[in-house]
């Protein structure tokens, strides 16, 4: 009945730059027209795995292989990405960095006009499947002036222009806010079912993509197949947390509150979970839990006040924003993309001036302080550490600001290895920049910052790509610089489970205004303002809700208070 | 934001013209004022291709900081032209009349100066039809109309897609000038140029190497979709000859055998008002 598309015979796959392999005796099987999803830490080698798929191992990426790969019956070593790419289509992570037209209907012919298809042809295939991801109303648009979800639509119909047997997505979740994401989910959904095309989807907000039913969940670890089994079996062993994958959070609670659940409970789904065997220990837990005891208010650091800001006559992109940041807060702003989120971090920084309004830092008007002096008091780490680092060591690059301000050498070693030793990254402080992971060049881009010692931070997607294990590193570790150091830690963020485990409060921005200054656990379950900044229900409040518990906003917290306290353990 | 050299897309019927006619203009155009030093051809080709460039509705801020290089340049060799050869005009009209002894071998003549003026027009009749060139026509329509004349279409798509990547490079570049200046470099009038082009250097670094890794992503990219899988291909975008293509290329002929026939009507290719 099934028949078998790809097959991993005791394959194993090493680059050449390195000395062990990436891949080490693969046995799998793919079937035409299933939906498959490959969960795995970073560095796990599911994205090698996904680069066996289409070709670009071993034709792109040199290295050695053993045993057999065979895609249609016919060794991968036969078949060049070209061969490939006509029945294999593959939709990258970042939409933005693969764009090559100039307007979207000219990005989704590309691969129609390398196929040396006529202009009249191109025009109606391309029309088609825009059709199909709807984006046809945007065809003369430039594919950067799109909204995140559009970009990926586009992204997708370039490459379902030609019939596909196989559609690979590489984290397409990455950058879409959580609402966006869900969408971009059930637009994956409907493609498997117009073209009955294999899908593998390869995705570590596992979560998120179990929103929609999927066949079976492969699990990497360390090169091997850890697990490969239908989500509702997979959830009910430990596999997941065991090397590193966030369950989804309703699981998670379920756990806690002892209720033991098994494959027979419909895991995969929120909603098919059996709950009344369940809502005894829910609630005996519920009520087990001590609520989170409420922050004393504190000084005021910083201030803003009637702050609006527009690029020359355009529309304004943030109009009479208010708030204040309290000492020592942790404060997440979310929104979703174009809301204002990084224009307001632009002008806290003083990169840009607002067109009204004041921002005031412990009382003093900013305004007519540089960019240079405002970095004393507040500093902007940016997303991509690459985007920051300008220096070959570890050293040079952490005392560059305190070079460019005249320090003195002594002073500048001296708070360069303070600042070193508070970020971990001491021993590493001889070490070429090259060399280090990405959690580790974040920290050196936190640590150039930091040296400054400026008394707000403010980060832009602090976690952004990160797996689970890297993501508890570097908010453990802007936990620990808050607490212990006392910085104030501004957070630009999409992700729902950073600011509920680690905001005191959120501030939510929506078409350039300020919609919500509230508790991450009250936004996050406020249909209103779920639904103006592109957020998400999150599932502990929906598990709460359909198990009875008498205050779900607390059941969040009490959840979020518990969770890490076991996880600090 | 307004991006400087890039194509902007406006609908006017210089943006209609195919790429290949526009290439064929530009490259005859500049040969033209390359070859001619008749001051009559000159001043024509100036007026016209400053019409051309109020029709194309191009805005002076578009090209303003390349206009302001250019306008450097010019002027020094302007300079550089009479300190090295002070009686190349001399030389090429064959009179001699002399405005001011300065010193030593410099002497202002006329002929030097009406020599000089006539370099001078030659840059200002090439070089607007090479802005327009850049900011008429669309990078993908360019790299399609390199193709037609021959070029490899691998090549003109490489030079396309950088066409294409100078405004996101440009906002690369003010990112991280802003994050590098919240952390002390300073790269605004206070500093000096010595701190200044430090400070430089501390931008490239980063935009280096963010600007290859989205090269990596790209190519990669285009490889999976099949780029280069053919010896040839075709384009969306290519727009076919249409009448008013075959007006503008009728024109250019006629344009181009009417100055050749005016300039060398003497025998010589200047034009000698002393005689």
């Amino acid at each position: 009945m099934k028949t078998p598309l790809v097959e991993f015979r005791d394959y194993s796959f090493k680059y050449r730059t390195q000395t062990e392999p990436t891949l080490k005796t693969i046995n799998l099987t793919l079937y035409k027209g299933e939906k498959v999803l490959i969960v795995g830490p970073s560095g796990s080698g599911k994205s090698t795995l996904a680069s066996c798929l289409n070709g670009l191992v071993p034709h792109s990426y040199a290295g050695e292989q053993s045993g057999s790969l065979l895609i249609h019956g016919k060794t991968n070593e036969k078949l060049s990405v070209f061969d490939l790419s006509s029945f294999v289509g593959t939709v990258l992570q970042d939409p933005d960095g693969q764009f090559v037209g100039l307007t979207v209907a000219e990005d989704i012919a590309f691969a129609l006009e390398n196929d040396c298809v006529a202009p009249a042809v191109m025009k109606e295939k391309v029309a088609e499947s825009a059709a199909l991801v709807g984006v046809g109303h945007l065809l003369e648009r430039s594919p950067q002036a799109l909204s995140g979800g559009q970009k990926q639509r586009v992204a997708l119909a370039g490459v379902l222009t030609s019939p596909l047997d196989l559609l690979l997505f590489d984290e397409p979740l990455a950058n879409l806010d959580p609402a966006t994401g869900n969408y971009a989910m059930e637009l994956i959904d409907d493609i498997h079912r117009k073209t009955q095309a294999t899908l593998v989807i390869i995705e570590h907000r596992l979560e998120d993509v179990l929103r929609r039913q999927v066949d079976r969940i492969i699990v990497v670890h360390d090169g091997c197949i850890a697990a490969d089994s239908t989500p509702d079996e997979l959830l009910a062993t430990s596999v997941l947390t065991e090397i590193g994958i966030r369950e989804p959070l309703y699981l998670t609670a379920l756990k806690y509150a002892g209720c033991e659940p098994t494959r027979q409970d419909h895991l995969a789904s929120l909603h098919l979970i059996p709950l009344e065997r369940h809502r005894e220990n829910l609630l005996q837990w519920f009520f087990a839990q001590q609520a989170r005891s409420k922050e004393k208010d504190r000084n005021v650091i910083l201030e803003a006040e009637d702050i609006s800001f527009s690029y020359r006559d355009q529309e304004e992109v943030l109009s009479m924003v208010s708030f204040h940041v309290q000492q020592g807060e942790m404060l997440s702003i979310v929104g979703k993309n174009g809301a204002g989120k990084s224009t307001l971090s632009k002008l806290i920084c003083g990169f840009e001036k607002p067109t009204n309004g004041w921002i005031r830092y412990q009382g003093e008007d900013l305004a007519p302080e540089s960019i240079k002096q405002r970095a004393e008091k507040i500093g902007m780490v940016m997303q991509n550490p690459n985007q920051m680092i300008s220096k070959a060591m570890v050293f040079d690059e952490v005392a560059l600001g305190l070079q460019a301000r005249g320090i003195p050498a002594e002073e500048t070693k001296r708070r360069v290895e303070e600042t070193l030793r508070i970020c971990g990254l001491y021993p590493y402080r001889n070490w070429p920049i090259s060399a280090l992971s990405f959690g580790q060049k974040k920290r050196v881009t936190i640590a150039s910052i930091l040296v400054l010692n400026p008394r707000i931070l403010i980060l832009d997607e602090p976690t952004a790509g990160q797996d689970f294990r890297h993501y508890t590193e570097i908010m453990e570790f802007l936990k620990r610089i808050n607490q212990e150091h006392g910085v104030t830690i501004l957070m630009i963020t999409h992700d729902m489970h950073l600011m509920l485990e680690y905001a005191d409060r959120t501030l939510v921005l929506s078409d350039g205004r300020l919609i919500a200054d509230a508790a991450p656990a009250e936004v996050l379950t406020d249909q209103a303002i779920i639904e103006a900044a592109s957020l998400k229900v999150t599932s502990l409040y929906e598990l709460a809700v359909r198990s009875a518990i008498p205050d779900p906003i607390a059941f969040v917290d009490r959840f979020i208070a518990y969770d890490k306290e076991v996880r600090r353990q | 934001m307004a991006q400087m050299m890039t194509y902007s897309s406006k609908d006017t019927w210089i943006h209609r013209l195919s790429g290949s006619t526009k290439m064929i203009f530009f490259v005859a155009w500049s040969i033209v004022g390359m070859v001619t030093y008749d001051t009559r051809v000159l001043l024509f080709m100036l007026a016209f291709s400053s019409i051309l460039f109020r029709i194309s509705k191009t805005e002076y801020r578009q090209v303003a900081t390349v206009l302001k290089v250019i306008g450097f340049f010019l002027t020094i060799n302007l300079i550089a032209i009479f300190f090295f050869s002070p009686d190349q005009g001399v030389s090429v009209y064959g009179t001699r009349t002399e405005l001011w002894h300065w010193f030593g071998p410099y002497t202002f003549t006329r002929e030097q100066l009406f020599y000089e003026f006539n370099v001078m027009l030659k840059y200002l009749t090439v070089i607007p039809v090479a802005l327009l060139f850049i900011v008429t026509t669309n990078p993908s329509e360019f790299a399609a109309s390199l193709n037609k004349l021959g070029v490899k279409y691998s090549i003109g798509y490489s030079i396309a897609i950088a066409l294409r990547y100078i405004p996101d490079v440009q906002k690369d570049f003010r990112e991280i000038k802003q994050a590098q200046e919240a952390r002390g470099i300073d790269m605004s009038k206070n500093a000096g140029l010595g701190k200044r082009i430090k400070g430089m250097t501390a931008i490239m670094f980063p935009l280096i190497f963010s600007s290859l890794e989205r090269i990596d992503v790209v190519s990669h990219a285009m490889e999976l979709r099949g780029f280069g899988k053919h010896k040839k291909r075709t384009w969306y975008s290519a727009r076919p000859f249409e009448k008013s293509d075959i007006l503008a290329i009728l024109f250019l002929a006629a344009f181009t055998l009417i100055s050749m026939l005016v300039t060398f009507a003497d025998g010589s290719r200047f034009y000698n008002p002393f005689a």
